[in-house]
């Protein structure tokens, strides 16, 4: 995957895919703190405490990583 | 193919054949000035009848090709002209992979591209063969195509297709007027083939120095594009972005980050005008 921040907006290209991804955040820093391993829900909102600012619930997070499962760019296991 | 001829834009050799001889000759004539075509062209554009007896009775013209899309509706032969340049444009759209092939207009000035993209009826044709006409370097009115490996933009000037009122507002010395085309699909249509100058220099690319989103028809307007709505509006604008794969993505990445877009809504054609060149002095 390649994420290059434009503005508000970071374009990401899936390479398994070969689609194009307009995401704002959080989505890029949770295709981040994912990108090769594995993380339940709890590890997700520490390893994004760990590197970014976070603010809201852990449900809005769930949402949010609803939408990047939905959009084909992070796997459930 | 009983005619055909090769002709080459830019950086790209088309061969136009035809169960006629009518629409090779007007083809003929139109690129008559253009630099040599390789004798090996990139795309081939074929212009036949859609049935045998066609080519008699009534006789319509089938645009086909290397690429085709289903359903496209042929023309009669009158309009065999029209029917090559689509063809053109067709293969191109699905066949051309050495560049970011984006739908816009480009002309230069000392260098430095001017790239205007948007719907059709946007203003990108009158607009570049106006600014042609005031001495800028015309690059072309359909395809701007985008050098992935350098970044700069190279010249595909085909023969401006001036339709309906633009015809008689567009004055452009030096460049060589086609057939008037009536009825046709898109209404009455002229090709202009572009200057000696803008022929010359069409083996010359030039660095993308501002994108325009021009709507015609519109309130005057000016307001800045920001690089991701630029990047999102040119992947619209673009007929291969998907098939060019990371190599696009790239591409419209480093342009959208280097180059400045603004969107310019004009009323009329002259105010339009006005306004690029504003831009552009600031």
């Amino acid at each position: 995957m390649a994420a290059e921040p434009l503005d508000a907006l970071v374009a990401i290209y899936h390479r398994p895919s070969g689609t194009t991804h307009l995401l704002v955040e959080p989505a890029p820093a949770i295709l981040d703190v994912l990108a090769g391993r594995w993380l339940d829900l709890p590890e997700l909102r520490r390893a994004l405490s760990d590197r970014y600012e976070v603010s809201g619930s852990i449900a809005a997070l769930a949402e949010r990583l609803d939408e990047l499962v939905a959009a084909g760019l992070v796997e459930r296991a | 193919m009983r005619r055909a001829v090769n002709v080459r834009v830019g950086p790209v050799t088309f061969r136009i054949g035809s169960d006629w001889a009518a629409p090779v000759a007007a083809v003929a004539d139109l690129y008559r000035d253009y630099p040599p075509a390789a004798p090996v062209p990139d795309l081939t554009v074929r212009l036949e009848a859609p049935r045998q007896w066609r080519r008699w009775l009534r006789p319509q013209v089938a645009v086909t090709g290397d690429f085709g899309l289903p359903g496209m509706v042929p023309l009669p032969l009158a309009h065999g002209l029209l029917a090559a340049e689509m063809g053109m444009n067709l293969q191109m759209a699905l066949g051309h992979r050495r560049h970011l092939l984006l739908h816009a207009a480009s002309v230069e000035r000392d260098g430095a591209a001017l790239v205007m993209t948007g719907e059709s009826g946007a203003g990108k044709s009158t607009l570049s063969a106006l600014l042609a006409a005031r001495g800028w370097r015309f690059m072309g009115d359909e395809f701007a195509l985008l050098a992935p490996d350098t970044g700069l933009v190279h010249a595909f000037p085909r023969p401006v297709s001036l339709k309906n009122e633009s015809i008689a507002a567009v004055q452009w010395d030096g460049a060589r007027a086609g057939p008037v085309l009536t009825n046709t699909p898109k209404g009455t249509i002229r090709h202009l083939a572009p200057d000696a100058a803008a022929l010359a220099a069409s083996d010359r690319p030039a660095r993308a120095a501002l994108l325009l989103f021009p709507r015609f028809g519109q309130p005057p307007s000016v307001r800045p594009v920001p690089p991701g709505e630029a990047f999102a509006r040119l992947t619209q604008a673009s007929t291969n972005y998907v098939a060019l794969g990371e190599a696009g993505f790239r591409a419209l990445v480093r342009l959208v980050r280097a180059v400045p877009a603004v969107a310019v809504d004009y009323p009329d054609t002259e105010s339009g005008i006005a306004a690029v060149e504003a831009l552009w002095a600031g």
